[in-house]
């Protein structure tokens, strides 16, 4: 057993730190949201010429030939500075459905596309009664001449906005909860047949909602048994959010402890009182057991047995979600008002929390899941 | 022992209930079940409702239009209010300055201040927390000058809900720098057109905008504006602060939210079923009832005892009501947002920074999840924080 990073993790890792330590401060950050796309294009760029964009990719595609623990560091340092740029939309999400369901052809076509921060993807799935089963789709797809013709709609796209192409699912038969049946589209952002309204999110990332009307689509890999590859890349996803939280936890409690350290009432520092230091106690400890299970999502997300994935991947959500929670709302109350307001720093953190705490499955949703899967043990 | 209430009780409940849903607009009413933000007119319109009908201001003393009701008539009166979405009359004006100036002020400041704020004529606002004065509030370093017949404040004071909107504001000032820290603080009144004082707006995480900061640069005001004793501020603000205390519990919103959410739960779906039959998620709403049930108990019992207490000396037992009622309210945000699940993140805030989406992504219902969320971690901050209400606790059960 070796928790140890190599020596190219090594590299990767301080390189990434560093740009964000140097580059995506709290008050730069407040300028790239105001960017017409809500992030930076100059990030995204920096992000490409440093290879971040080709992390996951094979090296005969020009990619890095990365693996879960590079996107884990990756995710874990743009928690810290709560990048706003769709990596998790293109890189993870995008580019996961790419290297596990694409043709080559398809793959050497677009990949090197991502690489070079050219091409900018969207994973839409969720509908408006889903929630977060990925069996439930109403989207129909139809086979029309060489392609298919998509109908229906999709919501809460993550950076649907700006993406060049989407990569929706859709049914080609069975009933709206069946397990077959569904297969994934590549769609064209422009196609005629695509409407899109795009909006921000309550931790100041974006989405959209989009419609379908007769759209062209491009099967990736079988039309009719996606559900596997999809359940794949969403455990991908989920481990690499797991590590952007633990970024997000992590500079929270910084902050919050700094600001006890600081913070005068009474004729002493906050931290002082007894009372708030075993809060900024239990702060920690629900850190370190969220970067322990974000560990075990990042190792776990890797593995070929579905059902085992599945449950590892459950079970890291739900200790995330508890402690970002936990962490988040700490933060806030021991703060007090400052932390209420849009100009301090700690509120975005605890709005990112709560929001991943919602995507791919809330922490009640993984536990029951869980529990249906009989557990870890 | 009985803990039903009598026949009598039940009459006044009623004649209440019938009153508040007929005579205030059903408009204003679901916007406060949906816990949407109010503008100003309807608040305005709404305690001019009451006002008109004497029933804005009934625990002032009665010649200034108080209802010399029981405890238990004040608590039913608060209670059908907040079921029925019926906005609290404005905090500031009835529970807070109202009865300070009742209660310390001269009868000259009696007969100007009392009925503009019974009617909201004139909107009060709160000048208490400062920068660098919190939870230890005494700590207070706005200081106020006696220059000839006037006071001249200096200073500045933080998170004043909806100063935007009113016409004065009641500071807590230093008067004298030597005095020990509660000793020397004196409760002065200001109209905020005076020259020197500038507001700026404090944009909160929610995206709206409640709270402003106030700075008072050698703002020259009467000396009769003083209310109550020169450097026995602190007497006024303790007696304020216990009546904020008792009005934080708010059991009755969040029945009225409960049960809102075991509405909207048969239109969300979870697997193809609706959520109200999810299992875990009926148990978590009934947890809460539990939590709420009990809370609203031991606020009867509060209430019943308030006989015994001496008035103005408000029971330690309204700390439970804080701190319960803030941590319930707070829940019911959280199963909010989870009744909408995905539909908690479209964010859209409109010019009321009020957190409504306007545009239509997912049910109208789901926009203001995640605003109240995380607007309403405030209410275990504000009003004496849940720490400082613990350490009051502390001091009552063990002594030191």
């Amino acid at each position: 057993m070796d928790f140890d990073f190599s020596e190219d993790q090594r590299l990767l890792k301080d390189s990434v730190d560093r740009l964000i330590a140097d580059r995506y401060a709290f008050e730069s950050r407040k300028h790239f949201i105001k960017e017409p796309n809500g992030w930076s294009a100059e990030m995204w760029a920096q992000y490409a010429e440093l290879g971040l964009l080709g992390l996951p990719f094979s090296e005969d595609l020009g990619g890095f030939g990365g693996g879960m623990i590079e996107t884990g560091q990756v995710m874990e340092a743009f928690g810290r500075g709560l990048v706003l740029e769709p990596y998790l939309a293109t890189v993870v999400l995008g580019g996961g459905l790419l290297r596990h369901a694409g043709s080559a052809e398809q793959q050497s076509e677009l990949i090197p596309q991502i690489i070079a921060g050219d091409l900018k993807l969207a994973f839409a799935h969720i509908e408006r009664h889903s929630r977060w089963t990925l069996n439930d789709v109403a989207v129909t797809a139809r086979k029309d001449g060489s392609g298919y013709l998509i109908n229906g709609e999709k919501g809460v796209v993550l950076h649907g906005d700006c993406a060049g192409k989407l990569l929706v699912t859709a049914r080609t038969g069975g009933a709206q909860r069946d397990a077959g049946g569904i297969g994934l589209f590549l769609v064209e952002a422009n196609d005629p047949g695509v409407s899109r309204k795009g909006y921000p999110t309550q931790d100041g990332l974006r989405a959209a909602e989009i419609a379908f009307a007769n759209a062209r689509g491009v099967p990736l890999g079988d039309p009719d048994d996606a559900l596997g590859v999809i359940e794949r890349v969403v455990d991908e996803a989920i481990a690499a959010l797991c590590a952007e939280a633990v970024g997000g936890m992590g500079e929270m409690l910084a902050v919050t402890t700094d600001y006890m350290k600081q913070r005068k009432q009474f004729g002493r520092a906050i931290g002082e009182f007894q009372v708030l230091q075993h809060r900024a106690v239990d702060m920690f400890v629900s850190l370190e057991q969220a970067k322990s299970m974000a560990m075990y999502a990042t190792m776990m997300a890797a593995s070929d047995n579905a059902a085992e994935r599945r449950q590892a991947l459950s079970a890291a959500k739900v200790q995330i979600g508890k402690s970002g929670k936990h962490i988040g709302e700490e933060a806030v109350q021991l703060h007090g008002g400052i932390a209420m307001t849009m100009e301090y720093k700690v509120g975005h953190y605890f709005k990112r929390m709560t929001m991943i705490e919602q995507m791919f499955g809330s922490t009640d949703h993984h536990l029951a899941v869980l529990t249906d899967g009989g557990g870890l043990f | 022992m009985d803990l039903s209430f009598t026949p009598e009780e039940v009459a006044f409940r009623q004649d209440l209930r019938t009153f508040f849903t007929t005579a205030i607009p059903q408009s204003i009413r679901t916007k406060v079940l949906e816990g949407q933000h109010l503008t100003k007119e309807e608040i305005i319109t709404a305690q001019r409702i009451l006002n008109a009908n004497g029933l804005a201001v009934p625990n002032w003393p009665v010649e200034w239009g108080g209802k010399d009701w029981t405890s238990v008539q004040i608590y039913i009166y608060q209670d059908e209010m907040q079921l029925n979405g019926v906005p609290s009359p404005l905090a500031f004006n009835t529970s807070m300055v109202g009865p300070v100036i009742a209660q310390f002020g001269t009868d000259a400041q009696k007969k100007r201040y009392l009925p503009a704020a019974a009617n909201l004529d004139v909107w009060w606002c709160q000048g208490f927390s400062e920068p660098g004065a919190g939870s230890d509030l005494a700590s207070l370093r706005t200081k106020a000058e006696r220059v000839g017949d006037t006071w001249v404040i200096n200073g500045q004071k933080t998170w004043t809900t909806l100063a935007q909107h009113a016409d004065w504001i009641f500071v807590l000032c230093r008067t004298d720098p030597t005095a020990k820290k509660q000793e020397g603080i004196s409760f002065i009144l200001a109209d905020m057109n005076t020259p020197g004082i500038t507001r700026r707006p404090i944009q909160t995480i929610d995206g709206g905008h409640e709270v402003n900061e106030i700075f008072f640069d050698n703002v020259v005001v009467p000396a009769e504006n003083l209310v109550g004793e020169l450097h026995k501020g602190w007497d006024c603000a303790k007696f304020l602060l216990g009546n904020e205390r008792t009005g934080i519990a708010r059991v009755g919103t969040s029945k009225a939210r409960l049960k809102r959410i075991r509405e909207l739960a048969s239109l969300e779906f979870s697997g193809g079923s609706a959520l109200i039959n999810d299992r875990k998620f009926r148990e978590k709403l009934a947890a809460c009832e539990v939590e709420l049930k009990a809370l609203e108990m031991t606020q009867l019992r509060i209430v019943a005892d308030e006989k015994n207490h001496a008035k103005n000396k408000p029971n330690p037992a309204s700390s439970i009501l804080k701190l319960k009622g803030s941590t319930i309210q707070q829940t019911t945000t959280e199963l909010m947002m989870e009744l909408v699940g995905p539909y908690v993140m479209p964010f859209a805030a409109s010019d009321e920074g009020d957190g409504r989406n306007e545009i239509g992504y997912g049910p109208d219902y789901a926009a203001g999840t995640g605003p109240t969320y995380f607007n309403w971690r405030k209410i275990s901050i504000y009003g004496g924080s849940n720490e400082i209400q613990r350490n009051i606790v502390a001091k009552a059960i063990l002594g030191f």
